[in-house]
């Protein structure tokens, strides 16, 4: 086994902040249901409210607009299925909307969702995006209409960093009358993210992206827009999320959101000089690559390149062996080519969007295991193309 | 699942992924007595094999692979399972008898 390990998977996950770590051992204290009334479940219940306050000024919101989930994937179902009759009670759907729009290179936890709504028999569009992963506002201006209820754009893709102009495209949605929500997992700790600045009606983030724990998140819904609970049975949050509030999770989010508030200009800026160092050292040493992704509105973090005639998924297995963490652009292991609907949807074709590896740092990430990744990274694909029926030295 | 360090893959697969065995190096030069391509880059693999055959017995195989790790590791596999094989024979493996 090779010693040596480098993580280069922070868009997948992170790795606790040693002071998120330090505040959740003290968190574990906290054992008293916070909804209960006595002395033990009222100071829990302080607390948490306390980092109610702190994620609500973090990002522009009232903290009655904060609503806990137990993640992303919660945060987008709730808001993409309260805007369909089947799951919103009837009560509050403006009528004749009954359409989405959403973008053809979303996280699979609206697209799936999407596709879920389009079996109930929902009507969604997929807004296109060009070459580097921007929505197409041409194509927007086409979808949109009287009868769309609800926008859902995320603001920074998970696969290619691409950072969508979300001011603008809420701006459009409001003029239509319709509701907007950003998907902001990719974006909170990474980018300042400002609900009042981006003018969005519901925005949706997981603590885990930014160095805090897993199953814990956040979903922002403006005051005195429709609202509809998804999962049912008590008075938690309002009525707007039942379920006991998973009390450390709160605590390791909120300690997550202060210490990347005051970590993150200085974490990008390094990230960002990474980057510039990942990628002209491949393009260096690797002979026919293709960058993807926005060249400037692109996440520092996230660097996605294919390699003409070599498989994304061999690509990480061997780096894998050699101790490297990295995400491909599709894999048959997980049994799905998911991912690759991202690279497809910016026009890359098949062969490329299936070569592609996507790198992304953190926090932890250091200049000498971006050299090292360099080190090692042009011998395997110099391998893996050895053997592919593809590559012919050619670029194509 | 026990244990929690377990490759993606079987140590099988695992070896002929690391150490493929009888891929075609030197294509140009290869004397082949018959080549075939299937797949579909669209769908994420193609492979190539090449064989050599003499009185309908194969007596060398080689490969290229554009694929992922388990595509790559069963073309290793039934390069080897065919070298010495009777062309009958060889038409007629399926691919429980690779997983074998």
């Amino acid at each position: 086994m090779n010693a040596r390990k480098v993580y280069m998977d922070y868009n997948a996950t992170t790795p606790l902040h040693p002071e998120v770590k330090e505040s959740m051992r003290r968190g574990f204290e906290l054992y008293a249901n916070p909804s209960s009334m006595h002395e033990f479940g009222r100071t829990v219940r302080n607390q948490l409210e306390l980092v109610r306050q702190r994620i609500a000024e973090c990002i522009g919101a009232g903290p009655e607009e904060i609503i806990y989930t137990g993640g992303g994937s919660e945060s987008k179902n709730t808001v993409l299925k309260m805007h369909t009759s089947a799951h919103s009670g009837g009560a509050e759907l403006p009528p004749g909307r009954s359409e989405i729009i959403t973008s053809a290179i979303e996280h699979p936890s609206i697209i799936q969702t999407a596709q879920h709504l389009v079996s109930m028999g929902n009507t969604i569009h997929f807004v296109k995006v060009d070459r580097n992963g921007k929505v197409d506002m041409n194509h927007f201006l086409e979808l949109i209409s009287e009868r769309t209820a609800l926008v859902s754009i995320m603001y920074a893709n998970n696969e290619i960093g691409t950072i969508q102009d979300i001011q603008s495209l809420a701006e459009i949605a409001h003029r239509y009358g319709a509701l907007f929500h950003t998907d902001a997992v990719q974006a909170v700790g990474k980018i300042p993210v400002d609900v009042e600045r981006l003018g969005v009606d519901y925005l949706s983030f997981s603590a885990h992206k930014f160095y805090g724990p897993k199953g814990i998140g956040v979903l922002y819904a403006r005051k005195g827009k429709p609202y509809y609970p998804f999962i049912h049975g008590g008075h938690q949050e309002g009525g707007r999320r039942a379920g006991t509030m998973n009390s450390l999770g709160i605590i390791g989010m909120g300690s997550a959101v202060e210490l990347i508030k005051a970590e993150m200009q200085e974490i990008e800026e390094r990230l960002l000089r990474l980057k510039q160092r990942l990628r002209s050292g491949i393009t260096e040493r690797i002979p026919d690559i293709t960058i993807n992704g926005h060249p400037e509105d692109s996440l520092a973090n996230t660097l996605n390149v294919s390699f003409h005639g070599a498989e994304g998924e061999a690509i990480l297995l061997y780096m894998d062996l050699q101790g490297m963490a990295l995400s491909p652009g599709s894999a048959c292991s997980s049994g799905s080519l998911e991912p690759a609907h991202v690279l497809l949807a910016t026009g890359v074709g098949p062969e490329l969007a299936h070569g592609s590896i996507r790198f992304s740092m953190g926090r932890e990430t250091t200049e000498d295991e971006v050299d090292y990744v360099l080190e090692v990274l042009p011998v395997v694909i110099k391998n893996v193309r050895k053997m592919s029926t593809v590559y012919s030295g050619e670029c194509k | 699942m026990s244990n929690t360090n377990m490759w993606v893959y079987t140590d099988i697969v695992k070896e002929h992924f690391i150490n493929p065995k009888n891929v075609l190096e030197d294509e140009e030069h290869y004397q082949d007595d018959g080549k075939g391509i299937v797949g579909n880059i669209k769908c994420g693999d193609q492979m190539m094999v090449a064989i050599k055959v003499s009185n309908d017995t194969i007596t060398d195989c080689k490969w290229k692979t554009y694929g992922c790790a388990s595509a790559i590791a069963s073309t290793s596999v039934m390069s080897e399972m065919v070298i010495g094989m009777s062309i009958d024979k060889a038409y007629t493996i399926r691919p429980e008898d690779i997983v074998k």
